[in-house]
């Protein structure tokens, strides 16, 4: 099969929408002849046109709430925010709005937007350029989050997303721009809340998402003599496929939750909390253990950052505790 | 003081004249539900007998609707916290809303969004909003889809004078500069932002002004006098229409106080009183006197039967059910194929 990087294959799903649907347009910060500040949209202007790839000023707010307006008055916009820490300068516009219309107005309105971002650490941008925020929007009812950790996850994700009727909020990861899968040439979708095992095992589930995905994969292929390790990615956190993660767990006995945010008040807290109060309770043979980045904004010296969040020997080391 | 200017007045009488008598009723008829809603709004919340809270549009009547004679079903509207005035100038279901004051099942929300989110999509209200400049990027984004389909459009976006100063409006204004979108923004001036008033939270006396800063037209027009309002914005949909945003200041006064926990210990009875002596209502009844259209015992019809109709929306909200439990649940999502 041919491989494309991610980056890519984000811009074919936004491209195949776009041909597929005349009401999907793409706005954001340097998304036109720039190509957006990751390279993602380079080209599509050419093909769409400045109306259907609107290059914006700097106005986050303006952005997503324009994204909202559009989306409620029969649009289906994507909306890019540079890097997604800058969500928060748009985030009454996504939590107080778009999110929250259609229940607000009594199911009367339909909302569908995509917000794209890059989240995550390890490019050496510093505390607010590294991000992952993703714990802030699944706090908010009405929005979808959506985490693809390949090429492959991220072109039928965000195909989904954009045919989606609800506010997705859709975190692209930094570090996998460059990255190559495959990628089939025909159309294929993947629908939101269904998650992927990206190994099979039976010692151990390990629960996580994002770039975090292929480090976690790369410790379990080096365990493979000691732990037979399931590894899970829910893809989407909002809707979570919590049936896929009991299930796991109970097969198991022992789970590990794994991801770059900051631990306290993160994601994996719910997850460990899906486990803790599943039938999947009794069939656990340790505690269910979280790994997530330290409890400090993302530090620049390269060795700092690399360890803000979950590396390599940490994850190995969180398997041997949790194992022992 | 309360009277209008003679030139106002020279202009008031032409333009009610070039208007039908079915338009002016339709324009009465709303000014008078929207301030017998209000009273008798005002008057649960003093018996306590909603709960939540609601900020009243009485004496600002005449932005709302001179405004909106302007918009067709198919145009589109935001509005904000004190939303009654634009939400029966758009068109409404009178039951439906006060229904939904009353957080009843058969309100437009359901029951779920009150008094500050009432919207109706069917005629292009995309809805009130709790956010004090939170309707601004909406009502540009809506801009964007009007602008993609061409299809001769408007969209008018309601804000107060505190919204000036949020950071929504600066970034949706230039936007809709830039890209030459047809949204007609109209700062309705009540002059104050709960208590503050406009001219401390300002240095610029007339606010339109601020349109110079992105490059579009902006006038100040006299809010409490309907024609002069239905003119500015009949002016600023051609422009809208043709070139792009378009601002209004239009200045005004809330009778009331800011919501119901307002003792109006920033404003004086004497600043209240002469407001009141600009009461839109009477303004336009003099014009439509004079000009011969309708007759002062035509015009007490019209009003009593306001009162009238809003009675039987208290009646329908009243022996409506409330909402049931069972339906928390519903509505947080739309179903996706």
């Amino acid at each position: 099969m041919r491989e494309i990087t991610y980056a890519e294959a984000i811009r074919e799903a936004m491209s195949e929408e776009m041909r597929r649907d005349e009401s999907v347009f793409f706005f954001g910060e340097d998304i036109g002849i720039y190509g957006g500040a990751f390279g993602v949209s380079v080209g599509m202007i050419d093909e769409f046109g400045a109306e259907r790839v609107r290059d914006t000023p700097i106005s986050e707010a303006a952005i997503i709430g324009a994204a909202a307006g559009a989306a409620v008055s029969g649009s289906r916009p994507i909306a890019e925010i540079q890097f997604s820490d800058f969500i928060s300068i748009g985030m009454d516009q996504l939590g107080n709005q778009a999110a929250k219309m259609r229940y607000m107005f009594g199911g009367h309105a339909e909302v569908p937007m995509v917000v794209r971002a890059p989240a995550g650490s390890g490019t050496g941008a510093a505390a607010q350029h590294s991000q992952s925020q993703e714990a802030w929007y699944c706090h908010i009812p009405g929005l979808k989050v959506v985490i693809p950790s390949t090429p492959y996850d991220a072109k039928g994700l965000l195909k989904t997303s954009i045919r989606d009727n609800n506010p997705v909020v859709f975190l692209e990861q930094k570090l996998l721009y460059r990255k190559k899968g495959e990628v089939p040439e025909e159309e294929y979708t993947i629908p939101l809340g269904k998650a992927d095992i990206k190994r099979e095992g039976s010692d151990l589930t390990i629960v996580t998402w994002g770039r975090m995905v292929s480090m976690v994969l790369e410790v379990a292929d080096s365990l493979k003599e000691q732990f037979s390790i399931e590894v899970l990615d829910p893809r989407t956190l909002v809707p979570l496929d919590r049936d896929a993660i009991v299930n796991s767990a109970r097969k198991t006995g022992h789970v590990l939750v794994v991801h770059e945010a900051v631990q306290t008040g993160g994601y994996g807290g719910e997850i460990v909390a899906t486990v803790a109060d599943s039938d999947a309770f009794y069939y656990l043979d340790a505690p269910v253990k979280r790994l997530g980045g330290l409890d400090i904004p993302i530090p620049y010296n390269p060795e700092l950052e690399r360890n803000a969040v979950p590396t390599p020997e940490k994850i190995e080391q969180a398997i041997r505790d949790l194992m022992a | 003081m309360g009277e209008l200017t003679e030139k106002q007045k020279a202009q008031a009488l032409k333009t009610a004249k070039s208007l039908s008598n079915d338009k002016l009723r339709d324009m009465y008829t709303k000014m008078n539900h929207v301030r017998a809603f209000e009273d008798k709004v005002a008057y649960f919340f003093s018996r306590g007998m909603v709960h939540g809270t609601t900020h009243l549009y009485s004496g600002e009547e005449a932005t709302a609707i001179g405004a909106l004679a302007n918009l067709d079903d198919e145009d589109l509207m935001t509005s904000t916290h004190r939303g009654h005035g634009h939400t029966i100038g758009k068109g409404i279901d009178l039951k439906k809303m006060m229904a939904e004051l009353l957080g009843k099942e058969s309100g437009y929300c359901r029951g779920k969004g009150g008094s500050m989110h009432i919207a109706d999509l069917t005629r292009g209200n995309l809805g009130a909003n709790g956010i004090v400049g939170g309707g601004i990027p909406i009502a540009t984004g809506a801009g964007i889809t009007l602008k993609l389909r061409n299809e001769g459009r408007v969209v008018v976006c309601f804000f107060g004078d505190g919204a000036l100063n949020e950071g929504t409006f600066h970034e949706s204004v230039n936007l809709a500069s830039i890209w030459d979108l047809p949204v007609i923004y109209i700062c309705e001036n009540n002059q104050y932002g709960m208590s503050f008033s406009a001219k401390k939270s300002m240095n610029v006396d007339d606010l339109s002004v601020r349109a110079k800063a992105y490059g579009i037209p902006g006038v100040t027009v006299d809010g409490n006098d309907i024609f002069a309002v239905y003119e500015a914005v009949k002016k600023a949909k051609k422009h809208a229409l043709k070139t792009g945003p378009y601002f209004i200041v239009s200045e005004t006064y809330r009778f009331m106080g800011h919501s119901k926990s307002d003792a109006n210990k920033y404003r004086s009875k004497e600043e209240i009183a002469e407001w009141k002596d600009r009461d839109p209502i009477p303004r336009m009844r003099a014009i439509l006197v004079e000009t011969g259209q309708f007759t002062d015992s035509e015009l007490d019809a019209i009003e009593e039967q306001c009162k009238q109709d809003i009675e039987e929306a208290v009646k329908f909200a009243e022996n409506s059910a409330d909402p049931s439990v069972d339906s928390i649940l519903d509505d947080v999502f739309a179903p996706s194929n």
